[in-house]
């Protein structure tokens, strides 16, 4: 493997004139997409913004949820949206009603947010003072999951409407949570079928050990605990910069492993090239 | 369906690598998908021919290895095989494991005309 860079490639042997060559690359797929995030994620770290990346089905509740925190936290610590849907300027127009700063990306029919389209995003907003950056991704539990967009933690939503055994019928999305949020916990009265100790059995089953919280963005219970999550988030990832250390969601891709050096030193020009001379 | 990005993403990687060693086109890819990764080796290969169209990947063969998932055991320690919705220990039954294998999604190999 690469010390040098750290993107696993071998160091090359010298190319062929003419003939065939196979050449190991060991990238992940989605490189071009994790050299962005890493530089995303640098710009964050620049900042000392923690930037937290919000994934659910869509009407989960993860707007709903932003507007309570704002309401909760708004005047302790500075937020900023970024906003992803197909389509529409509302749920960033709900955010500016709150006094947060929010840029709305719309992907027109892309089922997701790229590292790409977060930087292109992060031109319109101002991260100086900025202390916690929620990205809400496109509602999919599906697409989001695969792409790093430079984040420090993902937050995924099941709401109690949904059922309990999302996290086994979409496992890529629940292994990725670095918190499991359980929303709209004032419908689990009249929700007979969804049982919050089965939904953290089925989390649980895909080996993750990280924290599951109840909370009604409408009626307010479980916020101060989510809350709580939230700030000593920010404490021990200004830790981890103090430290001079940055920081990645607990489950990664491959490729956010491979990137996980700065991502300036990088370079495509070693390859291990094998002649095969014809 | 973001199978799509993902092989355009492959394209941009595999027209560099061509670029760098001076290649006429490209003959294979071989890339390497557990279940764990997100991503279907079957609409990977759909969705191939359009992002490779009037690349210089355009004819080369998309080969998939398939990688099956596997857990070591944080309690007993043993390795064993599981579903990708149930990372459990088969030996112990324990939740508290580690993917080992599973979640790859890499371009492992090219094979390009010099």
């Amino acid at each position: 493997m690469c010390e040098t860079c750290g993107c696993n490639i071998t160091p090359g042997n010298k190319d062929t004139e003419s003939g065939k060559a196979a050449v190991e690359v060991l990238h992940s797929l989605l490189h071009e997409n994790d050299h962005q995030a890493a530089h995303n994620r640098q710009h964050f770290d620049q900042h000392q913004t923690l930037a937290i990346n919000l994934m659910s089905s869509p009407g989960s509740g993860k707007t709903a949820l932003l507007e309570h925190t704002i309401d909760k936290l708004g005047d302790q610590l500075n937020i900023a949206v970024i906003e992803g849907d197909l389509e529409t300027e509302n749920d960033a127009n709900r955010i500016r009603d709150k006094g947060a700063p929010a840029v709305q990306i719309t992907t027109g029919s892309a089922c997701h947010l790229d590292a790409h389209m977060v930087h292109d995003g992060l031109h319109q907003l101002e991260l100086d003072g900025v202390d916690i950056l929620f990205i809400e991704n496109v509602g999919n539990l599906v697409c989001p999951a695969s792409f790093d967009l430079g984040h420090h933690k993902n937050v995924t939503l099941l709401s109690s409407t949904e059922g309990d055994d999302k996290p086994s019928k979409y496992p890529v999305m629940f292994r990725a949570a670095d918190l499991m949020l359980i929303t709209k916990a004032d419908l689990l009265e009249v929700l007979d079928d969804f049982d919050t100790d089965k939904a953290t059995e089925n989390f649980r089953q895909l080996a993750k050990q990280d924290p599951v919280l109840t909370v009604s963005s409408k009626k307010g219970s479980g916020m101060d605990e989510w809350i709580n999550w939230l700030k000593s988030s920010l404490t021990d990832y200004r830790e981890k910069l103090a430290a001079g250390k940055t920081q990645q969601p607990a489950i990664q891709s491959d490729g956010a492993a491979m990137h996980s050096h700065d991502h300036a030193h990088h370079s495509h020009g070693h390859a291990h090239v094998h002649s095969h001379e014809s | 369906m973001h199978e799509l990005a993902v092989c355009q993403d492959i394209i941009t990687q595999v027209e560099q690598l061509a670029i760098e060693h001076k290649a006429k086109a490209i003959h294979s890819i071989n890339l390497e998908i557990g279940p764990l990764s997100g991503v279907e080796a079957a609409l990977l290969k759909a969705a191939f021919p359009i992002a490779s169209a009037g690349t210089v990947a355009e004819n080369a063969q998309l080969e998939i290895t398939a990688i099956a998932v596997t857990v070591n055991c944080n309690i007993c320690h043993k390795q064993s095989q599981a579903a990708a919705n149930k990372l459990i220990c088969e030996h112990c039954g324990s939740w508290q494991t580690r993917l080992v294998t599973g979640d790859e999604m890499v371009l492992k190999r090219i094979e390009m005309d010099t």
